[in-house]
């Protein structure tokens, strides 16, 4: 069974005087371990279609099954489990909480999955190990460099083990030395297993997956494996 | 969502924005301290009231000349002539059966003398050797007033403590010859501290024997006496009202249809006039508090709202990360309604302050202020609801907004 199976996905916008069709007739497959980039310009519908894929919107039509579950027909609290348990965001502006400690972000998922605190504290102090924060933990925001940031907004994706990781321009705030920083940790949580999906319009960003989706007019106009690049996947360019 | 975890995230935002918290729950705060400030000053008046009437006990009666019905008098009408006299009392005391002790009251202001002190005592009472039980009073030091002081028209005196200190008596007060007005007389007693009530010293009186107390008032105290008595039981009480009232309507020759030309009034029925007086004060101004407290409500939800705008971002990641609609909810009513009760105990504890520094400032004796556990609890529920009733609409606002739109939120 693929991880994501989306059959004939429309997400049509009703605004008033016209509809807006935002997906026209998606289909898409991704196997467990994949390392996706979905690209596209803006108004081609890869926001939309990340969305979706995020559980945090249905489509008009179609069907959805992620990790053998049909969600397209499923209501809010429904769809708030699932991205509880099953995708791990990573947004462009990080979206941490503010006045609240890296090790207390990272917590987030776990207290909505009803841990007890002494184990999530746990495992959110094991994630920001995992992105080389072990020394950060009762920074706030403001005290944190943009790469380090993203990189508790990245263990915070991580802490609950989803089945995706779902990054929306996860570079798009950072200078490029950080970008590269951010773009090898994720080829190296991909080579440690984790499915990846990364929705950027940026080419070289794109170049890290090794498979590209091309959307235009919530089309899917390209979907090509690409063998690593020279530079992967040991990162060295 | 655990409810320790919300509200760990419901102190984090108020201890945020402390100013504005503190601005946010103000309206609680007054009206939680007023409503606090005068049910103590109340309760406080009420528990003396309530102690000092029950010393009297449940059997306790007293017959008083009733002047309020004079509504007759007029040009060319002769007032009714209102008269109690100690016959009055006598014929009582021999025709109503069911009566323990009873004593007659006259009472007035004279000066008290001794050498060159003088004082002038709250009242000069007149009565028989029943006063202490009829009125639960006893002699602390020597004896009070005897049948034979009454028969045989002894020139005798018992006196309260302030007398003693205002005379400078000294320890031994008794044998003392001192001057009621200006009969001479000796001091054979001194009454019980009782202390004060309403303003009034118990302990500022003199009694002396009813005929020389008539003899110190003149002639119109014999007609006006009081008649205070001991029924023998509490179920008595209404059967010996009744009696009373016949025979003193019978003697005094009332017409049927006319009004009493005497009033009867028991224990049980002062107190309920004080406590109905004092229950209307604490109502009226429960309404006040209620205007307050829901001024401070709309304080609340206001505030509220703007959280949740200022945090559309938060919501949307928590929503993000899995927050069902009920762990939104939660979150900001937790909040509203740690608020309100934070602006509840400051109320409380503010308004039992002001309680206590109001009963030592007022004038009179008033009584130490006294919060009541009802009121703690009012205190607290009242303000658990405004934070539910006003955080309602901003939390249902919360928890409805869309993950989508509340994280490009700017």
């Amino acid at each position: 069974m693929p991880l994501i199976e989306l059959r004939d996905v429309y997400k049509i916008y009703d605004m008033g005087a016209e509809k807006v069709h935002a997906l026209n007739g998606v289909d898409l497959t991704i196997e467990r371990g994949e390392y996706v980039a979905i690209m596209g310009s803006s108004g081609s519908g890869k926001s939309t279609l990340m969305n979706l894929l995020g559980c945090l919107d249905t489509p008009t039509s179609g069907s959805y099954v992620l990790n053998d579950t049909p969600v397209q027909d499923l209501g809010d609290n429904e769809l708030a489990g699932i991205r509880n348990k099953e995708i791990g965001f990573v947004f462009q502006t990080f979206n941490l909480l503010a006045r609240t400690d890296a090790l207390h972000n990272v917590e987030l998922p776990l207290i909505y999955a009803g841990l007890p605190r002494a184990e999530r504290r746990d495992r959110a102090r094991r994630a920001l190990e995992r992105v080389g924060l072990a020394d950060r933990t009762h920074h706030q925001p403001n005290e944190l460099s943009g790469g380090q940031r993203q990189r508790v907004a990245v263990a915070r994706a991580l802490v609950n083990d989803p089945s995706i990781l779902l990054a929306d321009e996860p570079t798009g705030n950072l200078d490029s030395a950080t970008s590269k920083e951010i773009m090898e940790l994720f080829d190296e949580l991909h080579r440690g297993g984790n499915t990846v999906i990364l929705v950027t319009h940026e080419p070289d960003i794109a170049e890290h997956a090794n498979r590209k989706v091309q959307l235009r007019d919530g089309k899917i106009v390209g979907d090509h494996e690409t063998p690593r690049s020279p530079r992967s996947p040991s990162g060295a360019a | 969502m655990i409810v320790a975890e919300n509200l760990r995230l419901a102190l984090g935002a108020i201890r945020a924005n402390k100013l504005r918290s503190f601005l946010t729950t103000l309206g609680i705060i007054i009206g939680v301290a007023a409503v606090i400030a005068v049910v103590s000053l109340v309760q406080g008046l009420e528990r003396m009231v309530t102690k000092e009437l029950e010393g009297v006990g449940a059997t306790f009666m007293e017959v008083a000349p009733d002047f309020a019905d004079q509504t007759n008098s007029g040009p060319g009408i002769v007032p009714r002539q209102v008269r109690l006299t100690w016959d009055d009392g006598q014929a009582i005391l021999a025709r109503v059966p069911g009566i323990r002790v009873l004593t007659p009251v006259v009472m007035g202001k004279a000066q008290v003398k001794l050498g060159d002190r003088s004082h002038t005592p709250y009242l000069i009472l007149g009565v028989n050797e029943n006063w202490p039980e009829v009125r639960n009073h006893a002699v602390e030091e020597g004896r009070f007033l005897s049948r034979l002081d009454l028969e045989r028209r002894k020139n005798v005196v018992v006196i309260g403590r302030t007398i003693v200190s205002e005379l400078r008596l000294g320890s031994r007060p008794i044998g003392k010859e001192i001057y009621v007005g200006r009969y001479p007389a000796t001091v054979i007693g001194v009454m019980e501290k009782k202390g004060h009530t309403l303003g009034e010293d118990l302990d500022d009186l003199v009694f002396v024997p009813f005929d020389a107390a008539v003899l110190l008032f003149g002639r119109n105290a014999r007609d006006l006496v009081r008649v205070r008595l001991q029924v023998e039981r509490a179920d008595l009480v209404p059967q010996v009202r009744d009696a009373i009232t016949g025979l003193l309507r019978q003697r005094h020759k009332i017409a049927p249809g006319q009004p009493d030309d005497f009033r009867i009034r028991i224990q049980d029925e002062i107190l309920r006039s004080t406590q109905s007086i004092l229950g209307n004060i604490t109502a009226v101004v429960a309404g006040v508090v209620g205007i307050a407290l829901l001024v401070g409500g709309i304080g609340i939800m206001n505030i509220m709202l703007v959280s949740v705008r200022e945090r559309t971002r938060e919501i949307g990641v928590r929503k993000a990360v899995g927050a069902r609609r009920q762990d939104v909810l939660a979150q900001f009513l937790i909040e509203a309604v740690t608020l309100s009760l934070a602006g509840g105990a400051i109320g409380l504890a503010l308004g039992y302050g002001a309680g206590l520094a109001l009963s030592k400032v007022l004038p009179g004796d008033w009584p130490t202020a006294h919060v009541p556990l009802w009121a703690v609890a009012l205190a607290f529920l009242f303000s658990a609801f405004v934070g539910i009733f006003f955080g309602s609409y901003p939390a249902s606002r919360a928890a409805r907004l869309d993950p989508i739109e509340s994280l490009r939120f700017e």
